[in-house]
């Protein structure tokens, strides 16, 4: 059915320099004294049909990002355009017509369903929104999209408490289906699933991605998951995007420091291999006072005065491989 | 998937048995409900239950013991007990269950709306804590000095003061609903506020509400109590428990069973209301025993 698709000009989502500051309020007059930068200026596109991976450390800024984007969370900065049209100076309402084009699937599939409406009604709950079906049709679209997630038509009167893991998140994947959008949100999925389960509910993504064209956001932490699903990858740091590339050039020709130490954490299911672990000194610093220059610096192993100094921009050192760095690239 | 062989097992239990399973499990509901259904017949059947006119004075049979014509003696006035305590429960329940019943619909508001309109909550929530430090009590009193000696002003005053009690705790129930991420999903589904809070807000506070307002029904009849006792509640010709108390408070050395048996019919009342909400909040949400 690609065949047929046109050939859509552009990304499907533009994101620039988006920023999202919170404010560190202290004291009895509640002062601003700070703030946090959970993300501070990050620029990526989506493609039609395409997978980012979004991978960083948790408490890097990768779910306050893909929230942000949904407007689930207001962004203090920056330009969203999906399909060519901005949405991040939308109101509430006008918010709207982007939530049919756009879904989100969220991490935790007990609390992001309400345990008191039954499976049926929580997929249909967008339906309903949206007036997509009439009354009468609602339950046999329903009973369409639980086919489509493996889920059976007798399941759709059956409340949450009553499924398990890798079954609650498939109701959370069909709730995102059902008005048929072009973007899914993945904000790590199957990061709160058994190994197997998770195996299970990423081929049934990467199903539905051939099925009906779809793109996704993926955010998570684990980088086994996002070499399976993603066809590009982005590695966060501290509210930053330090490294976008192809995933066959992140995971074989690695850049950026921090991603070159994220793989080599990653485990090898052989045990004779010999490990070339990379290891970090100290912790991620505080998103309230970054590190100067490069966010990298205080814990990078190939770290110069620059560094400490000098904020590196993001580069094309290849084609369709950008990196943050100051070692890296072309000059370097 | 392999979880589809088991699932037959946990399908959806017939309702009756559930219903009977839950109440062998909780007896507390069934001996408190037992009670206050009986308490209810009785205020219900009152004038069928061997009772007389409860304010019909007879001064040539005054203040005698209980007996087999008087079965609580009479009083002061020759007015029999029995009839005046049995007709004292209608008063009882129903000041306990309109104050209840008004509490919780106005606290349902109020703490939706400080649960979601952050300036509303500044303003709203000082003046719930202003109420919250008199003491129910004395707030009552004060509400009724101000107003006419009636049964719907005594209602009114006492859920005025058990309103702060309900709006805290049903704006408590918001605050964390509203960071649950279902919540969040169904902003992204496209759902509006209005229709947020009548879908995902308000099924989930049921629960809570049901437990806090059998409390307050308990308390609102103590209360009710204490203000005809002390003559600042139900106005003196209606024989509530708390006036039968206060007129034989005078005569207590001599006729201590006049004030006896409305204290007991009192104290019954109010047990199995709090029985009754101690088992609801058992069967409900066991966690909800900790937060209470």
């Amino acid at each position: 059915m690609n065949a047929q698709a046109p050939i859509e000009a552009g990304p499907l989502l533009e994101v620039k320099d988006l920023k999202k500051h919170y404010p560190v309020r202290k004291g009895v007059l509640q002062r601003v004294v700070g703030q946090v930068y959970a993300v501070d200026g990050i620029s990526f596109t989506v493609g039609h049909g395409e997978t980012l991976g979004l991978v960083g450390e948790s408490g890097c800024g990768k779910s306050t990002a893909g929230k942000s984007i949904m407007k689930l969370i207001e962004p203090t900065s920056g330009e969203i355009n999906v399909a060519g049209k901005r949405i991040d100076n939308l109101s509430r309402g006008e918010m709207q017509s982007v939530r049919r084009q756009v879904q989100f699937v969220f991490q935790d599939p007990y609390s992001s369903l309400n345990p008191r409406m039954s499976a049926g009604d929580i997929v249909a709950e967008p339906l309903r929104n949206f007036g997509v079906a009439v009354r009468s049709e609602v339950r046999d679209r329903v009973a369409e999209i639980f086919a489509k997630v493996g889920l059976r038509r007798e399941q759709m009167d059956r409340f949450p408490h009553e499924f398990s893991g890798g079954q609650r998140q498939r109701i959370g994947i069909a709730r995102a289906l059902a008005l048929h959008p072009h973007l899914i949100i993945c904000d790590e999925p199957v990061s709160a699933l058994d190994v197997s389960v998770q195996a299970q509910v990423i081929n049934l993504l990467m199903d539905l991605q051939q099925e009906f064209r779809l793109s996704y956001l993926f955010i998570a932490h684990d980088l086994a998951v996002v070499e399976h699903i993603s066809h590009r990858v982005a590695v966060m740091y501290l509210g930053k995007i330090v490294e976008i590339a192809d995933k066959r050039d992140l995971f074989g020709r690695a850049q950026h420091p921090y991603t070159e130490a994220l793989l080599s954490a990653v485990p090898v299911p052989n045990p004779r291999a010999k490990s070339q672990r990379m290891i970090l000194k100290g912790d991620v610093p505080s998103p309230i006072r970054p590190p100067s220059g490069c966010r990298f610096h205080t814990r990078c192993p190939y770290a110069v005065e620059r560094c400490k100094a000098e904020e590196p921009k993001i580069r094309e050192i290849a084609p369709g491989h950008h990196v943050a760095c100051h070692l890296r690239g072309p000059d370097a | 998937m392999t979880a589809t062989a088991l699932e037959p097992t946990v399908a959806a239990k017939p309702a009756e048995g559930r219903v009977r399973r839950v109440l062998r499990r909780h007896p507390k509901i069934v001996i408190g409900g037992t009670i206050l259904l009986l308490i209810a017949l009785v205020a219900i059947f009152a004038p069928y239950l061997a009772t007389v006119d409860p304010q019909k004075v007879s001064p040539a049979r005054r203040m005698r013991w209980p007996q087999e014509l008087y079965w609580f003696g009479t009083d002061m006035m020759g007015r029999d007990v029995w009839s005046r305590t049995l007709y004292g429960t209608r008063v009882s329940l129903v000041v306990g269950i309109g104050a209840a019943a008004l509490a919780t619909v106005g606290g349902l508001a109020l703490g939706l709306i400080t649960g979601f309109i952050r300036w509303a909550d500044a303003i709203l929530m000082r003046i719930m804590d202003g109420l919250m430090s008199i003491p129910a009590v004395l707030l009552a009193i004060a509400l009724m000095a101000i107003t006419q000696a009636s049964i719907q002003n005594v209602i009114i005053a006492i859920a005025i003061a058990e309103l702060p009690r309900v709006t805290r705790l049903v704006r408590g129930v918001v605050l964390s609903l509203r960071e649950q991420p279902f919540v969040e999903a169904a902003t992204a589904a496209g759902t509006g506020l209005a229709m947020t809070m009548i879908r995902h807000i308000l099924p989930n506070t049921v629960a809570p509400l049901l437990v806090q307002g059998t409390y307050v029904c308990a308390s609102a009849m103590i209360t009710e109590a204490i203000l005809s006792f002390i003559g600042a509640g139900t106005p003196p010709i209606i024989p509530s428990w708390g006036n039968i108390m206060s007129e034989a408070r005078s005569i207590f050395q001599v006729g201590w069973y006049i004030v006896v048996f409305p204290s007991v019919f009192l104290s019954i009342t109010v047990l199995s209301v709090n029985l009754l909400g101690d088992g609801m909040r058992d069967a409900l949400d066991p966690r909800l025993a900790r937060r209470m």
